[in-house]
């Protein structure tokens, strides 16, 4: 969109990720929740009884800063966790466990690439906390407005990434949280899915005329359930607020909720005294002390990052740079990729278009994971070496590729029962030679300047080969003998 | 000292209805337990070191492992009205 010149625009945004460790954060119910029937996943510690204590789950801490990492944070040797105080049931303690002044990771960027420029997005903090109770808003069994608690989401170890108020549009923010899910998900930290809540991304925005004393009055945005939902809250609410302003009226510092069915965001009349947390240190949990040497272990256990791929890629193998692109959005396929040009003696590119085009397809048309391709990385660096020989034309490899994902046989046995490419010359020129005899009629329209006639007799030397001369060599040979013929 | 408006602030924040006589006694309760810590502040602390914690651990964590949950039947044991598998609690206008 175009924002009205004349105005600042600047967003902060808030995402809250649900990190996929087996266990909750302060105790060893599953957190594998979305799937489970109400109140299933629940133990005294996450439904908040009295007397329980917390424990920490290491895995937790390792994967936010892990996640800190990969943002370029710094990990302080000391964190600790605190208490925020409010009462609202889906809350079962009346406080959430979180980090208040000594988080896991603390500063860093992403880089952003978005309206043709690329920019860097401080971060200001990674920290950890527990989620809620899931509530639902219902009228109840006896005709009266109710709510309803699902205890099985309390606890789920939540990450929280707070960029500094570096964003100046909609497109920004989208192409952040898409940058930010990607390197989740080759984190493995998080499934980072919106719609099922494991990442959901809140947005403070001011705005104020250019020239004026900048802007202090915060609107947060919140229920946005997919990216194309954060980019229309955006856009909305910069054009709410730039009305408002137009017309000479005052912004109210206030929540506001995206209402997907009326594309307008709402204010949310919330407590009054919604920032009155009154945190303090968790009296339950001993301090953190991340020892460098815990830092070390995860910096080691770090995969290789989308942005250092796509480079390398691009760089060094000589993929388009928009093939590249393509692939690092899927970290699986991009694995498997890598896997196949490691062992492929051609150039990577092949093996990327490979992928992205006839590998792909057969996915999406048997609605296969790319974590499920049916073929070794193996056998698919031996199928493109036998294209790249020769000893099969793209089109047979095509076809071997589509038989190995139907019938998972292996490569061998494929090739072996469909034959390979007839390359042969000799062999080859006796063929064409056979279909010009017995096809006087091309032969007599090629010479009258009927160049298609080329294609009829090509489309005969294939079908007396069932499909596996080899085109190139064919079309070679075919001319050859044909200029003989009119020379004789 | 601390004034009504701040009880009746802290009451808001709590979610607690507080009858004017209420109000008085808690007022008067505050301001003697507010009186205990004031005490604290007359200590010179400038060689103790900031201080979040005073059990003597650090780094206390468990492995990510799981263990069995309890059943539904235990979990609604406290609830004050189940539906729908559910607590059910008085309508709360959506929040968070």
């Amino acid at each position: 969109m175009t924002v009205e010149a004349g105005y600042r625009v600047v967003i902060g945004l808030e995402t809250h990720v649900q990190l996929n460790t087996a266990s909750k954060m302060f105790c060893r119910t599953s957190a594998a929740y979305a799937s489970a029937p109400p109140n299933t996943l629940v133990c005294p510690v996450c439904l908040g009884m009295p007397g329980v204590l917390p424990v920490i789950n290491a895995a937790a801490v390792d994967f936010t800063i892990m996640t800190g990492l990969a943002l370029h944070s710094e990990i302080p040797p000391h964190a600790k966790f605190d208490r925020k105080n409010y009462a609202y049931p889906d809350l079962m303690k009346w406080y959430q466990i979180s980090q208040y002044d000594l988080p896991l990771c603390v500063g860093g960027w992403l880089e952003i690439a978005a309206n043709g420029e690329t920019r860097r997005i401080r971060i200001t903090r990674v920290h950890l906390e527990e989620d809620t109770a899931k509530l639902t808003h219902v009228v109840g069994d006896d005709g009266q407005p109710a709510s309803l608690i699902d205890v099985n989401r309390s606890g789920v170890p939540l990450m929280e990434i707070v960029t500094e108020p570096d964003i100046t549009n909609a497109e920004e923010a989208m192409a952040y949280g898409l940058k930010l899910r990607n390197i989740l998900r080759w984190l493995g930290v998080s499934t980072a899915n919106m719609q099922d809540g494991a990442l959901r991304i809140d947005a403070n925005v001011s705005v104020w005329p250019i020239g004026a004393e900048v802007g202090n009055t915060k609107v947060e945005v919140k229920n946005m359930n997919s990216f194309r939902a954060l980019g229309q809250a955006l856009d909305y609410e910069i054009e709410r607020q730039i009305g408002l302003l137009e017309r000479g009226e005052r912004l109210e510092q206030e929540t506001r909720g995206w209402d997907e069915s009326d594309a307008r965001t709402v204010s949310q009349r919330t407590k009054e005294y919604a920032h009155d947390y009154r945190y303090f240190p968790e009296p339950d949990l001993p301090p953190l002390e991340i020892t460098r040497e815990r830092v070390q272990r995860l910096t080691k256990r770090m995969p290789e990052l989308p942005d250092a791929v796509r480079q390398r890629l691009v760089e060094e193998l000589g993929v388009a740079s928009a093939d590249a692109d393509e692939l690092i959005e899927d970290r699986d396929l991009a694995a498997y990729t890598l896997d196949v040009i490691e062992r492929h003696a051609g150039p990577a590119a092949e093996v990327v278009t490979w992928v992205l085009q006839d590998v792909r397809r057969l996915l999406n048309a048997r609605e296969l994971k790319s974590a499920d391709i049916p073929i070794s990385a193996a056998s698919m660096a031996e199928l493109l070496a036998l294209r790249a020989k020769g000893d099969l034309s793209s089109t047979m490899a095509g076809t071997v590729l589509e038989e190995m994902f139907a019938t998972r046989k292996p490569l061998e046995e494929i090739v072996a029962a469909r034959g390979r490419q007839i390359s042969d010359s000799d062999a080859l020129a006796e063929i064409a030679r056979e279909v010009m005899a017995a096809n006087p009629q091309a032969v007599a329209d090629y010479h009258a300047g009927k160049d298609r006639a080329v294609q009829f007799l090509m489309g005969q030397v294939m079908r007396r080969t069932r499909g596996q001369a080899n085109p190139g060599k064919v079309t070679e040979l075919l001319r050859a003998e044909l200029s003989r013929d009119r020379g004789a | 000292m601390i004034d009504r408006e701040q009880v009746v602030h802290v009451a808001a924040l709590a979610r607690l209805a507080l009858s004017e006589a209420e109000i008085d006694r808690m007022q008067a309760d505050l301001q003697q337990i507010l009186q205990a810590f004031e005490a604290l502040n007359a200590l010179d602390v400038s060689d103790v070191s900031p201080t979040a914690q005073v059990i003597p651990l650090a780094t206390v964590e468990r492995l990510d492992e799981t263990e069995a949950p309890l059943s539904r039947d235990d979990v609604m044991r406290n609830a004050p009205r189940v539906e729908r598998d559910q607590i059910r609690v008085p309508a709360v206008l959506p929040e968070e």
